[in-house]
C-alpha cells in the first residue's frame, strides 16, 4: 500500500494530480463530449504516450529524440498489419486477381503474402511485435550511438534522419507497406467490429487505462535510483561514469523503454482511427510530439498529457478556421514555451497553481471560522435573552 | 613488467596529442597507505596523468598497473570497480540533488540498469551515508540541495562521493582550490585521516597545504619527472627551483 502510494502515485500532491487527470479522462470527457469528439480525444491521447516517453527520455534523461514517430509508427504498423490481414479474407477480396492478400499488394502485382507478413496472422504475435519490434530497433540504434558516445544535438539529428529514412522506405516499398496511403480499411479485431459506436467507447477506455499504466511505469522508473541517475547523467555525465556506472547502458535502456511506450500509443492509434500511414512516422509528427511534451512540461508525466490535449485541440480549432497560419502558430508556441516557460504547463502550475490552492484553502478556513463565530454569537444572544 | 607490491605502478607511460607528448615515458610508483602529491608548473601534465589512470584519456604507450591489474585497457567504470576514485578539478557534483542523494548515487550498489531499478534505501545504506557525511563535515546539511553549498563544501561533497565507494586509490585534482584558510585546514585534516588504509594521489599548487599532507612529492615538468622525494629535498633541488623561478 505504502509502495503504491509513495512510488506510483508519488505522494499527496502528485496523487491529487493523477486523480484530477483520471476524473477528466474517465468521467468528464466521456460525459461531456459527443462520440466524434471523444474519438478525437482518444486519438490525441495516443500521442500522449509519446509525450510521456519523452518525459523519461528527454526531460529526465536529457536525450532529445526527434524521431519518436518512428516507434509510434512501428507500433501502429504492427497492429495495422494484423487488422489488415483479418480484413483481407478470401471472401471479401474475391474480386482481386490474388484473393486473400491485402488489396494494396494485389494492386502492386504481388501474388504471395510476403514472409514477414505471415506471423501477423496471430494476435498474440502481433501484441508481442507491437512491444518488441520498436524496442529492438531502439536497442540497435541506442547501442550503436550511445556506446560510441554520440549524444546531444548529433543524436537528435540522427534520430531525425532515421525518421526520414523510414518514411522513404515505407513510401517506396508500396507493395509491402501500402505506400503513401498507408494501411487502410481496417475493420475487425477477431471479428469484433472496431468501427461501431460501442467499440469506439471501449477502445477509448482501454487506451486511457493503458495511458495511466505507462504513467505509473514512468513514475516507478523515475522514483527509483535509476531516475536519480538519469538526472545525474543529464547534468554531470562524467561524474556518473567515474562513479562506476556504464552510462551507455542506462541510456540504451531508457531509449528502449521510451520506444515501447510510444509503440503502445501507435497501436492504439491504429485501433481507434482505423488506419496507419507514413504521415505519422516522419519528421513533422516526431517534432510535433516533442512540442506536446515541451508545452505540457517535459519534467511532468501528467503535464504532458494536458500539453498534448491542449495543442491538439488548438490544432483542430485553428486548422478549421485559419489552416494556413497553424504551422506558424505552432512554431511560435514552441519558441514561446522554450523561452518563457521552460517547464511548460506543469511549471506554471507548480509556480502559481499551488498558491491558488493555498488561497482557496485559506478562504475556506476564513469562511468556516466566520460561520462558527456567527453560530456562537447567535447562541450567546439566545442565552443572553 | 613484473609483479610489484605497489598500489599503483606506472611504467613508461606516454601519451601524445598530435605529436606533442603531454606525458613522456613516465614512471611513478605509489605505495600502500601513501599520500603522494604531484606538483609542477602549468602544462606539466599533472591532470593528464590522472586522466590516464582513470581512463578518461587513452595512453599511447606504457602501462598503468593498479594492484598488478592493467588499467590501460579497461573502460572507465571498470577502473572504478577495480577500486580507483577520482575527484575532478572543479567540483563535479549533481547540483539539483540533495547532499544525501548525491552520496546515495555514489553508493557502490545498484550499479546496473536493473539493480538500480530495484535499489532500496536500507538501514545499512542510510547509516553509511550519514557516517560519510559526518566525515566530510556535511552531517548537518544532508537534506540541503547541493547547489546551495559553498564552494569548499562542494569540494568535500565530491570527496565524500568517492569515499563512500571505499576506493583503494583516491585521486584528487586540486582539492583545496578556492577554499578559505579554515576550510584548507579542515581538508588537510580530512586527507590525513582518509589516507589510512588506502593510497592517495593529490595534485596541488598550494605549497603550505602540500607541506601539511604530503608523504612524498613528485615534481612533473613537460611530461617528465623532474624530482621526487620528501618536501625538503624537492624544495631545495636546484632543477625544481629553476623550473619554478627560472623563466
Amino acid at each position: 500500500m505504502n509502495f503504491v502510494y509513495e512510488r506510483l502515485l508519488g505522494g499527496k500532491n502528485a496523487a491529487l494530480g493523477i486523480a484530477i487527470l483520471a476524473a477528466l479522462i474517465f468521467i468528464i470527457l466521456p460525459i461531456g463530449l459527443d462520440l466524434f469528439r471523444l474519438n478525437l480525444v482518444g486519438k490525441y491521447l495516443t500521442y500522449a504516450f509519446v509525450a510521456v516517453s519523452l518525459v523519461l527520455l528527454w526531460g529526465y534523461g536529457g536525450i532529445l529524440s526527434l524521431g519518436q514517430g518512428v516507434f509510434f509508427g512501428l507500433g501502429g504498423y504492427c497492429m495495422a498489419m494484423f487488422l489488415k490481414l483479418e480484413a483481407s479474407d478470401p471472401e471479401s477480396t474475391k474480386i482481386q486477381s490474388t484473393p486473400g492478400i491485402p488489396d494494396f499488394m494485389d494492386w502492386n502485382q504481388l501474388t504471395d503474402l510476403p514472409w514477414f507478413w505471415e506471423p501477423f496472422n496471430s494476435f498474440g504475435f502481433t501484441v508481442l511485435a507491437v512491444l518488441l519490434v520498436p524496442s529492438l530497433f531502439a536497442l540497435i540504434i541506442g547501442y550503436t550511438m550511445f556506446k560510441r558516445r554520440v549524444g546531444g544535438v548529433y543524436f537528435a539529428i540522427i534520430t531525425q534522419v532515421i525518421a526520414l529514412i523510414l518514411t522513404v522506405l515505407i513510401v517506396g516499398q508500396q507493395g509491402y507497406t501500402g505506400g503513401i496511403n498507408g494501411i487502410t480499411d481496417l475493420k475487425t479485431l477477431h471479428g469484433w467490429d472496431i468501427r461501431d459506436d460501442s467499440s469506439k467507447y471501449i477502445l477509448y477506455f482501454i487506451n486511457a487505462i493503458l495511458l495511466f499504466g505507462v504513467i505509473f511505469l514512468g513514475r516507478y522508473i523515475l522514483t527509483s535510483k535509476f531516475g536519480r541517475l538519469l538526472l545525474a547523467m543529464r547534468d554531470k555525465e562524467d561524474r556518473v561514469r567515474f562513479s562506476g556506472y556504464d552510462v551507455s547502458n542506462f541510456k540504451i535502456f531508457i531509449f528502449c523503454v521510451s520506444a515501447m511506450i510510444s509503440a503502445i500509443g501507435g497501436a492504439m492509434f491504429t485501433l481507434q482511427v482505423g488506419f496507419m500511414s507514413p504521415s505519422f512516422v516522419g519528421i513533422v509528427p516526431s517534432i510535433e510530439m516533442v512540442i506536446f511534451a515541451a508545452v505540457g512540461g517535459r519534467m511532468s508525466l501528467i503535464g504532458v498529457v494536458y500539453g498534448t490535449l491542449l495543442v491538439n485541440f488548438g490544432k483542430t480549432i485553428f486548422s478549421e478556421t485559419l489552416p494556413e497560419l497553424w504551422l506558424f502558430l505552432m512554431g511560435g508556441l514552441f519558441i514561446a514555451v522554450v523561452m518563457f516557460f521552460p517547464n511548460g504547463l506543469a511549471g506554471i502550475w507548480e509556480k502559481h497553481g499551488q498558491k491558488l490552492l493555498v488561497c482557496i484553502r485559506r478562504m475556506q478556513c476564513v469562511g468556516a471560522v466566520k460561520t462558527l463565530l456567527n453560530k456562537r454569537s447567535v447562541k450567546l444572544e439566545a442565552a443572553g435573552e | 613488467m613484473s609483479m610489484t607490491d605497489f598500489t599503483l605502478a606506472i611504467e613508461d607511460l606516454t601519451v601524445s596529442f598530435d605529436g606533442f607528448k603531454a606525458v613522456d615515458s613516465l614512471n611513478l610508483y605509489v605505495d600502500v597507505n601513501e599520500l603522494r602529491v604531484v606538483i609542477g608548473p602549468n602544462g606539466a601534465g599533472k591532470t593528464t596523468v590522472l586522466d590516464l589512470i582513470c581512463g578518461k584519456t587513452k595512453s599511447t604507450a606504457g602501462s598503468i598497473k593498479f594492484k598488478n591489474k592493467e588499467l590501460t585497457k579497461l573502460a572507465e567504470h571498470e577502473i572504478v570497480h577495480a577500486g580507483v576514485g577520482r575527484k575532478f578539478q572543479t567540483p563535479s557534483i549533481y547540483e539539483n540533488l540533495s547532499v544525501y542523494e548525491n552520496l546515495e548515487i555514489s553508493y557502490p550498489q545498484g550499479r546496473g540498469v536493473f539493480s538500480s531499478l530495484a535499489f532500496k534505501r536500507t538501514n545499512e545504506v542510510d547509516e553509511r551515508i550519514k557516517q560519510i557525511a559526518d566525515e566530510i563535515y556535511l552531517g548537518d546539511f544532508l537534506e540541503k540541495e547541493s547547489a546551495l553549498l559553498s564552494h569548499g563544501q562542494k569540494q568535500w561533497l565530491e570527496i565524500g562521493m568517492l569515499l563512500i565507494q571505499d576506493p583503494e586509490l583516491l585521486m584528487l585534482d586540486e582539492p583545496v582550490a578556492g577554499m578559505s584558510v579554515k576550510e584548507r585546514e579542515q581538508t588537510a585534516e580530512l586527507l590525513n585521516r582518509i589516507c589510512m588504509g588506502r593510497s592517495v594521489l593529490v595534485i596541488e599548487h598550494d605549497m603550505d597545504f602540500v607541506e601539511k599532507i604530503a608523504h612524498k612529492v613528485t615534481v612533473l615538468h613537460q611530461g617528465k619527472i623532474l624530482a621526487e622525494g620528501n618536501m625538503e629535498t624537492v624544495q631545495n633541488d636546484p632543477k625544481v627551483i629553476e623550473v619554478y623561478l627560472g623563466h
